[in-house]
């Protein structure tokens, strides 16, 4: 169980995290999910004592984090897989986890499998690495307390598509087995399977909360047409049968059950290419519309023009 | 694919299937706190495990070694005493000792590992305590291992040269030269906790050890004022003196007011600094 209270935190003039409130309920994967610069890593840091808050509270297990006798045992943390000393091999790294926690010898061997890193591979040093082996590892020393609380920032960064298919099994599993996770990325579809609640974050505050079902829910029907005449026509009937429609790509999107748009497509006689539920578009374009003002785009747009102003 | 099936602790949920072990309820289980004797054996560990730590440690007795071999082969015979390879030793102490002490602190920034030891340890006084432990231990050991290659080499030198075989070193003078030396090393210590990059540690300890000896020792040849002064707030001076002589009430004096303001102060600061600043 992970519960963060009315938590801020300012660098200067720049609030990073602003209000943030939520909870990870163990049993459950909560994904925090935001774009890059918007709080995530900051609220994280601030939830195992690493960074300081300058109002509010969080802890885990009932606890501050700093208050755990023995934080490895029960809550498993990765923050970052390349904060690794880069002269240690694979096998130090987690021998040092094993030793500071307390734990039998064989708990090494046991991760080292655990994440599939082979035993050559844990004799050489982390700075050969790749990217997703680092992440293996970092995943390795997260779980060789036998935590019950995961707290995993970006995880999936740099795994292959089999890499990120294992991490969602493994967190899927740990969570069916009544653990806590709470894991961030900036990748909607990423987290999207994975995840049972949703927190989304943008520019320091809570934009969206709550079970994916829920955030699901009113996400309506995706309808799409062979010509762009046949959406006029689809969208003049749904006028009549009074119902709120959005144009996307040669199609649009109606707030209601794809059984009865199906139906007034028919009665109109509009002929359809696509026609289903549309969850993850209507997330997407959730978390696109709530972290609008707070899209690296924008900002990089700001810099150019800034960039610009200071040349001329 | 590993089919390890992984069973967090500390859990009972309807929803855990039967295969799983049974587990203790969510705050039934209860962990010991971690040891600090532990702490202190895992940052000793730190501190060997890689090659550069490894070398490092290693380039004591090695230099050592060479620093006897040069006394033999260099030395005039009636220099060749136990006094003259003590001297001889202290140089190589001097430079590598802080530098290991330093590195032990700034490593947890420099290379990031900071991010996982105050995750497993986030009292970050007890990990700062436990590497000052392990900085002490290593400065005797490396003091004692000095004395026995020093004294190898005052054995087989004395005999080379066919002269009688000289110890005039007390044991009360070693103490203090190994006093001096860990002096020292706490000051490499106290810059990584500072400054927390080990190359601007490293930089700031030679300017200390090298460059800020050398300008004091100008001041005080042209300013009198500066030289009646020195010993009290030149901690460099006053630590010096251990290595010549055993201090007097008022050396000893002086070595406490002017390592208050060139170590104890900076030392508070520094722990004060790695106690609240991000680990990033």
């Amino acid at each position: 169980m992970i519960t963060i209270d009315h938590l801020s935190r300012s660098y200067g003039s720049f609030t990073a995290v602003d209000d943030v409130s939520f909870t990870a309920a163990p049993g459950r994967v909560t994904g925090f999910l935001g774009p890059n610069g918007a709080g995530k890593s900051t609220t994280m840091r601030i939830l195992v004592g690493l960074t300081k808050p300058d109002a509010g509270s969080a802890t885990v297990c009932g606890r501050d984090f700093a208050d755990l006798p023995n934080p490895g045992r029960q809550v498993g943390v990765l923050l970052d897989a390349s904060a690794q000393h880069a002269g240690r091999t694979g096998r130090e790294v987690l021998t040092i986890a094993q030793r500071t926690l307390g734990l039998s010898a064989d708990r090494v061997d046991a991760m080292l499998a655990r994440v599939s890193l082979t035993e050559a591979e844990s004799e050489r040093r982390v700075r050969h690495y790749s990217l997703g082996m680092r992440q293996r590892l970092g995943i390795a020393v997260a779980l060789i307390g036998d935590p019950e609380v995961l707290v995993l920032d970006e995880p999936a960064n740099g795994l292959d598509p089999a890499g990120i298919r294992w991490m969602r099994d493994l967190l899927r599993d740990y969570a069916d087995r009544g653990g806590t996770v709470l894991l961030s990325s900036h990748l909607l579809h990423e987290i999207e399977v994975v995840a049972d609640d949703l927190v989304v974050i943008g520019n320091g505050r809570i934009v969206a909360q709550g079970t994916k079902a829920e955030l699901l829910a009113g996400a309506g029907t995706l309808v799409r047409t062979p010509a762009p005449s046949d959406v006029q026509v689809l969208a003049r009937a749904l006028v009549d049968a009074d119902l709120d429609f959005s144009h996307v790509d040669r199609g649009l999107r109606v707030e209601a059950e794809p059984e009865q748009v199906g139906a007034l497509a028919l009665a109109a006689g509009v002929p359809l290419v696509e026609l289903r539920g549309a969850d993850g578009a209507g997330l997407e374009e959730m978390f696109l519309e709530l972290t609008a003002d707070t899209q690296r785009e924008t900002t990089l747009t700001t810099i150019a023009t800034s960039t610009d102003g200071a040349a001329a | 694919m590993s089919t390890t099936q992984i069973t967090p602790t500390g859990l009972t949920t309807p929803a855990t299937p039967a295969t799983a072990p049974a587990r203790p309820a969510v705050g039934g289980t209860t962990y010991a706190p971690i040891p600090f004797s532990r702490l202190v054996s895992v940052e000793l560990r730190k501190m060997f495990d890689t090659r550069s730590g490894f070398w490092l440690v290693a380039s004591i007795g090695i230099l050592a070694t060479v620093a006897t071999g040069a006394v033999i082969v260099f030395g005039s015979d009636d220099a060749l005493t136990y006094g003259t390879f003590a001297a001889a030793l202290g140089i190589p102490m001097t430079v590598i000792l802080p530098v290991i002490a330093m590195l032990s602190v700034t490593s947890e920034w420099s290379q990031r590992t900071g991010l996982a030891t105050f995750t497993f340890v986030p009292r970050r006084g007890r990990v700062i305590a436990a590497k000052a432990v392990c900085a002490l231990g290593i400065g005797v050991v490396a003091m004692l291992v000095a004395a026995a290659i020093g004294a190898a080499g005052n054995l087989l030198g004395s005999t080379i040269a066919g002269v009688d075989t000289v110890w005039d070193l007390s044991v009360l003078q070693f103490t203090m030269i190994t006093l001096a030396t860990v002096l020292n090393m706490f000051i490499g210590f106290m810059l990584g906790l500072l400054v927390r990059n080990s190359a601007a540690a490293i930089v700031a300890y030679f300017v200390y050890q090298f460059v800020l000896s050398g300008l004091t020792v100008l001041l005080a040849s042209t300013q009198q004022w500066f030289a009646d002064l020195q010993p009290w707030v030149d901690f460099n001076f006053s630590q010096g003196q251990l290595f010549d002589v055993v201090p007097s009430a008022e050396q000893w004096a002086q070595l406490g007011v002017s390592g208050l303001f060139w170590l104890a102060l900076p030392l508070a600061i520094g722990l004060r600094l790695v106690l609240r600043t991000e680990v990033k």
